[in-house]
């Protein structure tokens, strides 16, 4: 899997914010990931010890949310919860739906120290 | 009471109280994690827009027959169309000296160990590789049902094969992969008559499950079986990107504008 070179890409949007914000460092850093964005939540937090490592984001917490799995049925209108290979509706059972939420590979939040104001 | 002093932090909530605001400023992102690698492959995809190519992404387990649909698709539209090919295996120019061996130029990615391509490699590869004169661009990525549905490269269309020899069940075990084709192609149909395990009607309603109704076709890249449904939706898809060129517009593959739609 790809979770280290998630983890650095994430890494460098974490830095580039720090350094617009003159931040000494980084307390914590939030995610919000679905079960389809193809990134393990677990991985990516094996991972982030070794991609943070020397950046300013050192000693960081890597917080993550998982957002549900929710699909929008276009047949009947319903929106119902899925499993990740079955994103039928949950109403009617149609496979014409829009997936709602569930590929989220979303950097939400960071929490940066910058300093006794 | 109010939010500004602490004058409504109490005893009784302290401990849900939010951490003194001294030295710590919680800024509010709402970043793709992978957003470098979007900003590449949106250049990359202007790349392409500006030269009238059309850039397909090839992706499949190793073996699926990625390379021989290549031959046989430059074989039956070499005199229609000039094609190019940017390969990528961990290592060996063998598939790019396969597609050169048609005529066709091929410019030979090798990731080292990495398992996938990312819109910077073939934002590199593009440097070796003239565009101009080209109308379609094929990617053929690493053979990898896992990794390289993540990873934007600027495409217009992904293609995913599936070759019979493999479970008609895998669209359902590597649901990322699948719900990112635009179009399926069950490849090696020559030897459905000998694998009694292989339905494709199976894998079919696996990729139905998956919320996607895009074509499922199958074809015999060797044998030369079924490539005209394939060959069709080729050519109509180039006929698609050209008219969209004139009004200046571009398209992703289709799984990804919903995720930036939802989360804009």
């Amino acid at each position: 899997m790809h979770e280290l070179s998630v983890c650095q890409a994430l890494i460098a949007q974490v830095e580039q914010l720090a350094a617009q914000h003159a931040a000494t460092g980084v307390k914590s850093v939030h995610l919000r990931l679905g079960p389809l964005s193809g990134v393990e939540p677990q991985l990516l937090q094996d991972a982030y010890p070794i991609a943070c490592a020397g950046s300013v984001a050192a000693e960081s917490a890597l917080l993550i949310d998982i957002a549900p799995l929710k699909v929008k049925c276009e047949t009947c209108g319903a929106e119902t919860e899925a499993s990740p290979n079955r994103l039928l509706c949950g109403q009617c059972g149609d496979y014409h739906t829009q997936l709602v939420s569930g590929d989220e590979l979303l950097l939400m939040s960071v929490e940066l120290l910058t300093g006794v104001a | 009471m109010c939010n500004t002093c602490g004058c409504n932090i109490t005893p009784g909530n302290r401990t849900h109280a939010y951490q003194p605001v001294n030295g710590v400023t919680a800024v509010s992102v709402l970043q793709n994690l992978l957003a470098r690698n979007d900003d590449q492959a949106a250049h990359n995809r202007r790349h392409f827009d500006q030269h009238q190519v059309l850039a397909i992404n090839l992706m499949s387990a190793p073996g699926s027959g990625k390379t021989a649909l290549l031959e046989a698709t430059i074989d039956a539209l070499k005199n229609e169309f000039r094609i190019g090919v940017i390969e990528d295996d961990l290592d060996t120019e063998n598939d790019a000296a396969r597609i050169r061996a048609k005529g066709v130029p091929a410019n030979q990615i090798t990731t080292g160990s990495a398992c996938h391509l990312d819109a910077h490699m073939v934002h590199d590869a593009l440097h070796h590789f003239p565009l101009a004169g080209l109308d379609i661009l094929f990617i053929e990525n690493v053979g990898n049902l896992v990794c390289p549905a993540s990873f934007d490269l600027g495409q217009h269309r992904n293609v995913t094969l599936l070759s019979v020899t493999e479970g008609d069940d895998k669209p359902a075990k590597y649901p990322v992969m699948f719900r990112a084709a635009d179009v399926v192609l069950l490849t090696k149909s020559d030897l459905l008559q000998v694998l009694d395990d292989f339905d494709p009607m199976r894998a079919e309603s696996y990729v139905r499950d998956l919320a996607s109704s895009v074509p499922v076709l199958q074809l015999s890249a060797r044998k030369g079986l079924g490539l005209e449904a394939w060959l069709h939706w080729l050519r109509n898809e180039l006929a698609q990107q050209r008219a969209r060129l004139e009004t200046g517009a571009t398209v992703r593959p289709k799984v990804q504008p919903d995720g930036v739609a939802l989360h804009a």
